[in-house]
């Protein structure tokens, strides 16, 4: 059970202002106060480089820094901290990925296999990286209430499929797909498969061995952490094959004017200084988290869903966008665009999204050009909800 | 309501948005122009028919947005019908003053359109209540082409 109200007084923006009521935490979340704090001492007590230097601050910075990897390792349960890679966010993971598979991978006529409710992060890398080897993008539907079409998924999925990217979460309609089961459906002909964690990560335990997934990415600043960082996991045997994505210094062996040889992963795919402090936030961000249990999360964020579904779901002239399984709710307004709802309910002091959320083949597919959301994180009450609802008949009063 | 929130949602423009003026394609325009506003989604076509004499005769807009651009798309139409094109422009570079400049429009020629003001409070509606005038420019000086306000 989350005790919500111990949970908000660690969180300085909600102490601040008890009266915002935030629910724009598939865009990012607010920080507890661990999290200032590590970024803070670090800066203030503790500064220096990593992997670079013989003096004492430096040394200090390296381990803290090397533990949060063994912690993130821990954290996914991966078999190893070589599988896990610090990244600029799940973006900047999945083009790392795209762009290395390119080279090594794929090949003219090969086909890579996503779905229709993507992140444009998790379409575009494969898009431009189809264009530049000569594959095709395919695209798996969805049903009318925005859930993969398991049927299709299978027929699409052929020995040509070389890549499965796969969003956990649907970040636009909040809809969780079968990842194990793609996972599966897609190694049986030989596929390897991407998931992009970034709406999953804070909501619920990951486990990329149970999983069984070929790589798994996540952003740092949707689980509570700073942002400027995130995590590619990779299996060891894939990481060894991909090449470096950027070059500089941190990744390399030797370096002659003749010839550079490169680390091994992860640090082949770390060049220049990294974000060392946000690292370290990310750190005390997996620790707040888990300190409160990733079941105890779910769980209370899955209320929330259902006591918001109740309580929206009858209000005139609200649509749901499909049919969320997790606290991701999008909706329409009848005859009131998304980005007035958005103005009308933030002067009521309520932060939701409102645009097409970077997923507009999703919006496409709905035949709307954009819909307002509202996503929960573990601060969120059913106060919140009931605000979300006064805040929704104010706009349509101002409307209409 | 907020004080800023009325100068923004105002009788006017809630009226323009639920009836604009104007509203669908014109088959016989001589000047079009495509505005998108590829963050939020506004997405509008503007018509404009000019006559020899290069004054506006008929303007339409088609399209779909929220109730800043489709209320400043529908002022303008009752406004542009009958001007010259330079006329046209005069406006457009007032109105684009007026909401995104702290210099002295010319308020005289804005006349009911200066209740756009308000929009200043709001920094990224902004965008919304200019695209239909950044695309008239693009209409009557480069005709065709898309113009984007990001």
């Amino acid at each position: 059970m989350v005790k919500t109200d111990l949970i908000r007084q660690q969180f300085p923006m909600l102490v601040q202002d008890p009266e915002l009521v935030y629910l724009d935490n598939a865009a990012t979340t607010l920080k507890p106060q661990c999290v200032i704090d590590a970024i803070q001492s670090f800066y203030s007590q503790r500064y220096g480089t990593v992997h670079r230097g013989v003096y004492w601050l430096c040394q200090q910075a390296t381990q803290e820094y090397d533990t949060v990897r063994a912690q993130v390792q821990r954290f996914i349960n991966a078999k190893s901290d070589r599988e896990i890679v610090f990244t600029k966010g799940t973006t900047d993971a999945i083009n790392l990925v795209a762009s290395g598979a390119g080279n090594v991978w794929l090949s003219p006529g090969d086909e890579i296999l996503i779905t229709h409710t993507e992140h444009h992060a998790n379409i575009i890398p494969w898009q431009q990286v189809c264009d530049q080897v000569g594959c095709t993008l395919v695209v798996a539907p969805v049903m009318a209430n925005g859930h993969l079409d398991m049927v299709e998924f299978e027929k699409k999925l052929n020995h040509k499929t070389v890549l499965v990217a796969v969003g956990h979460i649907s970040n636009a309609l909040g809809v969780e797909h079968p990842v194990k089961q793609i996972i599966q459906l897609a190694h049986a002909v030989g596929a390897k498969v991407l998931v992009d964690g970034a709406q999953s990560i804070a909501h619920q335990a990951i486990d990329v061995q149970a999983l069984d997934c070929d790589f798994f990415c996540f952003s740092s600043h949707k689980l509570y952490g700073p942002t400027g960082v995130g995590v590619l996991y990779g299996k060891k045997q894939w990481l060894d094959e991909l090449p470096p994505y950027q070059y500089g210094g941190d990744m390399i062996d030797t370096v002659t004017f003749e010839k550079t040889t490169f680390a091994p992963p992860p640090m082949r795919f770390e060049a220049g200084t990294p974000p060392i402090a946000q690292v370290m936030g990310m750190g005390a961000a997996i620790d707040f988290i888990q300190g409160i249990g990733l079941s105890a999360i779910a769980d209370h964020e899955s209320r929330l869903l259902a006591y918001a579904y109740d309580v929206l779901k009858p209000c005139p002239g609200l649509r749901l966008v499909g049919e969320p399984t997790t606290g991701i709710l999008s909706f329409t307004l009848d005859g009131i665009h998304p980005h007035d709802v958005g103005t009308i309910l933030d002067s009521k002091g309520i932060a939701v999204r409102a645009g097409h959320h970077c997923a507009q083949p999703t919006m496409q597919l709905f035949n709307v050009s954009a819909t307002t959301r509202a996503s929960f994180g573990v601060y969120n009450t059913t106060a919140d909800v009931d605000a979300l609802l006064r805040g929704i008949q104010y706009v349509q009063s101002v409307m209409t | 309501m907020s004080r800023n929130l009325s100068q923004l949602y105002q009788s006017t423009i809630l009226e323009h948005n639920k009836n604009p003026k104007n509203f669908g394609v014109l088959e016989t325009a001589t000047h079009v122009a495509h505005g998108k506003n590829p963050l939020c989604g506004d997405n509008y076509t503007l018509y404009i028919q000019l006559d020899a004499e290069h004054t506006i005769v008929d303007a339409r807009f088609d399209g779909d947005g929220c109730a800043i651009s489709k209320s400043s798309a529908s002022l303008m139409m009752e406004r542009i019908v009958g001007l010259n094109v330079q006329a046209v422009l005069d406006l457009c570079a007032s109105f684009l003053n007026l909401v995104t400049t702290d210099q002295e429009a010319d308020r005289e020629a804005l006349g009911k359109l200066k209740i756009f003001e308000g929009v200043k409070a709001y920094p990224v509606r902004v965008k919304c209540a200019t695209l239909i005038w950044h695309a008239a420019q693009t209409a009557l000086l480069r005709s065709g082409e898309t113009v984007s306000t990001e």
